[in-house]
């Protein structure tokens, strides 16, 4: 119940970001969640897309570092203390957080949680255990 | 006081005072150093034939015997020196005397991981200070000066060189070595310090932090030595200014003996070369062939006084031009432009020279491909350097920790085969500039 993620390598000169997205973009390949994480002098912009397959070819075409990493979506009520809840119960089994980020979906009342954990396996087994519904790729994909 | 001593003590003193250390050396009849010349080199080419036996099979491949040399119009006759033969014959290949004659050792770069260690007798050392003296005398040092040296002091020899100078001239010697530029200014006010050795961007930055801490009028300089890196007559102005001082190039390079090889006078146009130690050659730096005096060309040196680490027709990969021009200053010693550029592709950094060669060494033995950039600026006269390796597949990873802990090894690495930091950063692949194939490895854009 992976999905694949795609990591950018950016450089910190301006015009770097826009130049990833336009390549996405004219391609056809529709952004479902994005993030950036920088570092002193470069970042990286981590994607959910609508082809990861095609999206990583005409980024290596175009010159790219990029890299594709298994994250797990997360389905959460769009209300406060959920995301703390699903928080909790890792922590609570242990297994620790690399990174997450959140969006929240054209559904009214539900949001998706992208998380990268050191054990993917073993944090879909306590989600399916606490009754926290892990999205398929594909529903990610598609949205 | 024992009168002897006093007594060449007054005549040292009145010869100090002209400016001159050595002054029958530094204002020599051409015929006295030409003889002069013509029998140290005979001495020393025999010296290095008899002791070190690399250089004797470079000899005998070009067919020279030490009898063919029967003075400097011979020199020619001989095989160049370059720093290859020095990593060739590392560590000890072109020691002349055996070890326990030795007692120092001064180390500069290589063109790879490998340094270059050149050794010294006592009496190397000795005639290397007197060389350094005479810079210090030169810009008006006596032994009632007090010589800030804040060149680095350790492996390089800008330090220990200019250190004992300041020793044979009798002048107050404050050791500062290299940073800390707070305490380099609070002795510099509190103890008087009249002569500044350093590099110029050093100056121009402590010249700065003079100003800003509002001490310009407790500072007592008057002159300053100046060298290891390239430096405008704009800089020059500007440190001159900034100081109220005068500022003075010094030359010289390790393998040679350090700074002292070459020195500027009053008169600040070109440097005198020391040349009853280090006799000098312009050659094409194509061909090898000698050019006349006046000609712009490669700076070759023979070292005709060394016990220890003789070198003959060493090539400095330094162009410049030579001049028997008359100088003002009463020296007869030939004249050195300051070096114009190189004929290889060193780089002096904030006065360490760097060889693009190294940081391609640090790349492969970390695992990545040597692509990579060097970029080198000047702001506010002081040198910026930074390394662009270009980010592979193989190297990028979704973790920005990881990816900036490759970053700090690679840092650490250059900054271990380099001896000074460079700002590395990481680029996308391809993205690195290539003319007609070939990366560009370096971009200088320092205007000196």
């Amino acid at each position: 119940m992976t999905i694949d993620q795609l990591s950018v390598f950016v450089e910190n000169e301006p015009g770097r970001l826009a130049e990833v997205t336009e390549v996405l973009g004219k391609a056809d390949v529709d952004l479902r969640a994005m993030s950036l994480a920088d570092a002193r002098d470069f970042g990286v912009l981590r994607v959910i897309v609508s082809d990861p397959r095609r999206a990583s070819e005409v980024l290596k075409d175009a010159g790219h570092a990029v890299t594709v990493t298994q994250v797990l979506a997360v389905s959460i009520e769009d209300k406060p203390g959920s995301l703390a809840g699903i928080l909790r119960v890792l922590a609570d089994a242990g297994v620790s957080v690399e990174y997450l980020y959140a969006f929240i979906t054209r559904e009214k009342g539900n949001a998706y949680v992208i998380l990268r954990v050191e054990d993917n396996a073993r944090a879909t087994e306590i989600f399916r255990r606490h009754d926290i519904k892990t999205v398929a790729a594909n529903e990610i994909y598609d949205l | 006081m024992n009168f002897a001593r006093s007594l060449s003590k007054a005549v040292k003193e009145e010869v100090i005072a002209l400016g001159y250390y050595q002054e029958d050396m530094e204002r020599a009849s051409r015929e006295t150093m030409r003889k002069l010349q013509d029998e140290r080199l005979v001495k020393t080419v025999k010296h290095a034939y008899d002791n070190i036996p690399y250089y004797r099979e470079k000899m005998k491949e070009k067919g020279v015997e030490p009898g063919d040399v029967r003075g400097t119009e011979d020199i020619r006759k001989l095989p160049f020196l370059s720093k290859e033969d020095l990593r060739e014959s590392y560590p000890y290949g072109f020691l002349a005397k055996p070890l326990s004659e030795c007692v120092r050792i001064q180390s500069t770069s290589g063109t790879t991981g490998k340094r270059v260690v050149a050794f010294y007798t006592q009496n190397d050392i000795e005639l290397w200070e007197e060389c350094c003296a005479r810079a210090i005398a030169a810009v008006g040092g006596t032994k009632e000066d007090v010589v800030h040296v804040c060149y680095g002091y350790g492996l390089f020899t800008g330090g220990p060189g200019l250190n004992g100078g300041s020793h044979k001239v009798g002048s107050l010697t404050l050791p500062m070595s290299s940073g800390n530029s707070e305490r380099q200014i609070q002795f510099m006010t509190d103890l008087g310090s009249t002569i500044l050795c350093c590099t110029p961007s050093y100056a121009a930055f402590l010249a700065e932090s003079i100003h800003s801490m509002g001490v310009r009028d407790k500072i007592k300089l008057k002159a300053g030595i100046f060298g290891a890196e390239a430096w405008s007559e704009e800089m020059r102005r500007d440190i001159e200014r900034n100081l109220g001082i005068r500022a003075y190039d010094i030359y010289g390079l390790t393998e040679i003996s350090g700074p002292g090889v070459s020195f500027e006078c009053e008169e600040q146009m070109g440097m005198h070369i020391n040349e009853d130690h280090f006799f000098p050659e312009i050659i094409d730096p194509e061909t090898g062939e000698p050019l006349p005096f006046g000609e712009k060309g490669e700076l070759v040196f023979s070292c005709i006084t060394k016990e220890a680490f003789p070198l003959l027709r060493y090539r400095t990969r330094d162009i410049c031009v030579l001049s028997r021009d008359e100088c003002s200053c009463g020296r007869t010693l030939v004249k050195m432009s300051k070096p114009m550029g190189r004929s290889d592709d060193m780089l002096i950094i904030r006065g360490v020279n760097v060889f693009p060669s190294q940081i391609e060494t640090v790349l492969m033995n970390a695992g990545y491909p040597a692509n990579y950039q060097i970029i080198v600026d000047r702001v506010k006269h002081t040198d910026t350097f930074e390394v662009q390796v270009e980010m592979t597949p193989e190297m990028f990873s979704d973790e920005v920790r990881e990816l900036s802990e490759r970053e700090d090894e690679l840092l650490m690495s250059m900054r271990n085969m380099l001896g000074i930091s460079p700002r590395v950063t990481l680029v996308n692949p391809r993205s690195i500039a290539r003319s007609e194939g070939k990366a560009v490895r370096v971009i200088d854009k320092r205007k000196v």
